[in-house]
Parts: C-alpha cells; sequence; structure tokens
C-alpha cells in the first residue's frame, strides 16, 4: 500500500469514530453531559485556541513545567543511566535503589511534595521529573550496555580518549535504547502534569479542567481533554521527528539486516 | 627476515579459571615488514590469539613481546581488520567519519586528515564513497571501509582476523590482491588469521599452522612463491600446490607431513 492510501485509511478509521460519537449524541439528545463533537470541536477552537489569553495564562504554563520537568529528568536521566551502564559495581549498588524508587507510583508522592516544596511552579517540575526520570535512566542503561563489544574494542584499539568514546560511540550506539526511555517519560510527563494541576494550582490546563468540572460546564471539560489529547500528541509527533533525525542510520541499519 | 617485531613466547589462554584451555603453548615471531598467515581448524583459539597480540586478552601463561616490549594493553601504532565487518564499523557515522575517527587522536592538522582518509578510500577503491552509509554498502565494500580506516591510521603492524571469512569467491580475491597492495605499499608488518589455506599461502611469507585446540604450533612453512602475486599464474605453480597440500595434510593430522 503507498503511503497516501495508508494514510487514507487511517483517516477514515478516525472519521468513522468521530461519526459514531456525533451520531450517538445526536441519538442521546442530552448537551449538558453528552455533546455532539461538534460542539466540543466548535467550543475548543472558540474557547482555547482563539482565546490567546487562556492560552498564555494557562497552556503556556502547563507545558512550560512539562517541558522543564521531562528536560531535566532527560538530562539527569541520561547522565546517570551512562554512568551506571558503563560500571557493573555501579549498576550493581544503584539497581535495587532504583527499581524500589521507580515503583512507588509518583502521584502518591504530590501530598509530599506540597509540604515540602510548597504549591509553586518547582513543585509541580519536580514531580513531573521525578516520575519520568526512572524509564530514561532503565532504557539508557539498557542503551549503553548493549553497545558492541567489537564498537568498544574499536575505540580502545585507536586509542580514542575517554570523551571520544563516550560522544562517538557509547551515545550513540546506547540512541536508540535512549530515545524509546524520552518516548514513554513523554506520555507520563503529560499526566503528571495534569495531575499536578489538579490540586493546589492557580493555573494551568489540569486547574482548568476542575475549574470547568466544579461550575458543571461539561462542555468546557470535553472541550479542555481533547486539547489534551492534541497536546500529548503533538509533543509526541514533534519527538518522533527528531528521533527519526537522529536514529536515521539506525532504522537504514535495521532494513538492511531484515 | 630482519629484526623479530612481534614474538609470540610459550602463549597460554583459557576462558575460565580452571577451563579447558584454548591456546596451550604458542610460540613464533613475525619480523619487520613479513605477512605471515596464521591457519588452524576452527576453535583452535586464532582469534584468541590475535587478540592476546593486540592486547585486547590477556594472556593466561607466557607473553607477547612487540618490538621487545611485552604487550599489556593495546601498542599503539597497531590496528586490527575484525572479521565482523559489520559490526565494527560505526553505522551512525558515514564512510569517511568512520576512517577519520582514528586519526583524531593523532597530532594531524585537518588537511593531513582530509588528505589520508581521501588517499586511504581511494586505495580500498572506495573514493566515491565517502558520503554513504556503512548499511548503504555491500559486505565486501564494508570490509574495504574497515581496511581503509586500518590504513588511514598508518599502523605498523596490521592484524586481520579472518577479514574475508564471509565474502563471496570473486570478492574475496579481489580483497585479497588489495591487501598485498596495501601491505606493499605501506611496509607494514602483517599478521593474517584465517581458515582458508590457499588463502593462508597465496598471502603469506611464512604460514604457522596452528593444532587443533588447545593450540601448540604444529608447523611453520616458508612459503616460496615469487611476488608479486597474481591469483591465476600464483595458484598454478607447482610450488603453491605442494605447499597448500603441505598445509592441508598438518591440519588433517597435526604432527603428521612436511615438516
Amino acid at each position: 500500500m503507498n503511503a497516501l492510501g495508508g494514510l487514507a485509511l487511517r483517516l477514515s478509521v478516525l472519521a468513522a469514530l468521530l461519526a459514531t460519537w456525533q451520531l450517538m449524541a445526536v441519538i442521546v439528545a442530552d448537551p449538558v453531559f453528552w455533546p455532539t463533537f461538534t460542539d466540543v470541536g466548535a467550543h475548543l477552537a472558540s474557547s482555547w485556541i482563539a482565546n490567546p489569553t487562556r492560552l498564555a495564562e494557562h497552556l503556556l504554563p502547563s507545558v512550560a513545567r512539562l517541558l522543564a520537568g521531562w528536560g531535566a529528568a532527560a538530562v539527569a536521566g541520561i547522565a546517570v543511566g551512562v554512568l551506571i551502564g558503563l560500571s557493573r559495581r555501579a549498576r550493581d549498588y544503584v539497581n535495587p535503589i532504583i527499581g524500589f524508587l521507580r515503583a512507588i507510583p509518583p502521584p502518591a508522592l504530590l501530598p509530599l511534595f506540597i509540604v515540602l516544596l510548597g504549591i509553586g511552579d518547582g513543585m509541580k517540575v519536580a514531580m513531573i521529573g521525578f516520575g519520568v526520570v526512572w524509564p530514561i535512566i532503565f532504557n539508557t542503561v539498557d542503551g549503553v550496555r548493549s553497545v558492541n563489544p567489537l564498537h568498544t574494542e574499536t575505540g580502545r584499539l585507536y586509542g580514542l580518549g575517554a570523551a571520544d568514546r563516550l560522544l562517538r560511540i557509547v551515545l550513540p550506539a546506547a540512541g536508540p535504547g535512549i530515545f524509546a526511555g524520552l518516548r514513554i517519560s513523554l506520555s507520563i510527563a503529560v499526566i503528571l502534569m495534569v495531575i499536578s494541576e489538579l490540586y493546589a494550582a492557580t493555573n494551568g490546563v489540569g486547574f482548568q479542567l476542575v475549574q470547568a468540572q466544579r461550575g458543571f460546564r461539561t462542555l468546557d471539560v470535553w472541550a479542555t481533554i481533547l486539547l489534551l489529547g492534541i497536546l500529548g500528541y503533538a509533543l509526541n509527533a514533534m519527538l518522533e521527528l527528531v528521533e527519526g533525525r537522529a536514529l536515521r542510520w539506525h532504522r537504514g541499519a535495521m532494513r538492511t539486516v531484515a | 627476515m630482519t629484526s623479530a617485531r612481534i614474538e609470540v613466547e610459550h602463549l597460554g589462554y583459557r576462558y575460565a579459571a580452571g577451563g579447558a584451555p584454548a591456546l596451550d603453548d604458542v610460540s613464533f615471531s613475525v619480523g619487520q615488514g613479513e605477512f605471515v598467515s596464521i591457519v588452524g581448524p576452527s576453535g583452535s583459539g586464532k582469534t584468541t590469539l590475535l587478540r592476546c597480540v593486540a592486547g585486547l586478552a590477556a594472556p593466561t601463561s607466557g607473553e607477547v613481546r612487540i618490538d621487545g616490549v611485552v604487550v599489556r594493553d593495546v601498542p599503539p601504532g597497531l590496528a586490527l581488520v575484525f572479521q565482523d565487518y559489520g559490526r565494527s564499523l560505526f553505522g551512525w557515522m558515514t564512510v569517511h567519519d568512520n576512517v577519520d575517527l582514528p586519526l583524531r587522536r593523532r597530532a594531524l592538522s585537518g588537511e593531513e586528515r582530509q588528505r589520508r582518509v581521501a588517499s586511504a578510500l581511494a586505495e580500498v577503491g572506495l573514493a566515491g564513497s565517502a558520503a554513504r552509509y556503512p548499511w548503504e554498502l555491500s559486505g565486501g565494500m564494508q570490509q574495504r571501509v574497515a581496511i581503509a580506516r586500518a590504513v588511514a591510521y598508518a599502523p605498523q603492524i596490521l592484524l586481520m582476523d579472518e577479514p574475508f571469512a564471509s565474502v563471496d569467491a570473486q570478492t574475496r580475491s579481489d580483497l585479497q590482491d588489495m591487501a598485498l597492495s596495501v601491505w606493499r605499499a605501506h611496509g607494514s608488518t602483517v599478521l593474517f588469521v584465517t581458515h582458508d589455506i590457499d588463502e593462508s599461502v597465496y598471502l603469506a611469507d611464512r604460514v604457522v599452522v596452528l593444532s587443533p585446540a588447545p593450540a601448540t604450533v604444529a608447523a611453520e612453512i616458508a612459503v616460496d612463491l615469487p611476488r608479486p602475486r597474481d591469483q591465476v599464474e600464483t595458484r598454478a605453480m607447482p610450488a603453491f600446490v605442494t605447499q597448500r597440500a603441505a598445509v592441508a595434510r598438518l591440519i588433517r593430522r597435526p604432527g603428521v607431513g612436511t615438516p
């Protein structure tokens, strides 16, 4: 099947789904609790997309927290993951600790984080960061450990320095693993961003969601959920774009093997 | 043969303490500028032997000396071409960058590095492929990149571990002649491991035959064939046929046959 045909097929499935929603809503005829898709879409357009003030005051801070938490976790997670991946001893010491910490559901930490860090942006960024750092660490460790020994030995044979070996051999070779971690953690980051804004927040998309629910503005609840879906989808699409460029070699190499 | 460049003395190696040895007691030496082949039945520890010479593996007993110095880590000026070319090249780098990487540690100007990469690629017949990625190339071409990488590094000692084992016969002949021309052009000392008896005789000045594991040197055979070698003419010479038969007999039944 060609690319265009594939796209058409995927779009038709989506269209069928939305049409079902529309039809059900028309049949149920309860615009307060079960608005039609077109109503939700129109509301999303008017109350969010065509509303720069709301975007600036609520969407922007949410995205900023998400990216700050996820970005910090990416830097820390890759650094820690490389260290653990390279050292067997570090792995032996640190693995049980990491295994325990990542088993804690991050939302359970929210009350504690509020007590320790207050209700400001710092707390929310910290919670997102803490929640998403584990998959990055684990996948980076896996990626580093899977570096082909021939590559490591080639580096040794040709007398490459530590920096060259890290930047030109270990990190690129671990790239597929690292990106797998980044992708998983990005979707978790969206979840944690919303959760951190449901309580003790004064702005953000999550905060707007709760406000809409409390004000019985069901249409706005639906539209905000749709907005979050679009946000998560867009963020993932952007990451995949970056990944596609960075790992072009990997896809090519895989194709050759297959 | 002039002074010994590589000296392998009573080399023994076992993978695990108390386990069965791969190498029992291997001794031979390679002179400056010499091309020496090592043949042996599969599983006779040829790769392990080469890894000990390269300083990638530490012998359990005995020692390897290069220019009189005991090898403890990878010696400077030594390059190793692995059998598994597909996995020794860096998939995320272009052909050019793969060849250039080892030059980063050498005090060379950018221009000199460029020149060396270009001439190494030209030497292996890949001048037009500098911007391609290894996975875009055939197996034979990938192994050429690995050889170009070694050539650009200008090693005084070049170790090759069954480098042509996984390419088709025609490509293998081409690569053999390329290896010979590289050796002639650079005057490096070459230690070439193979399980292909024809190849070992065709390429080398001398063939070191290993016994099955635990390996010892079953025999050393000086190859008395004129150079430059030719795929058709050399292989048709009576001396070639006699010597390849001598090596084959040794491999089949070590200790029996021509000394």
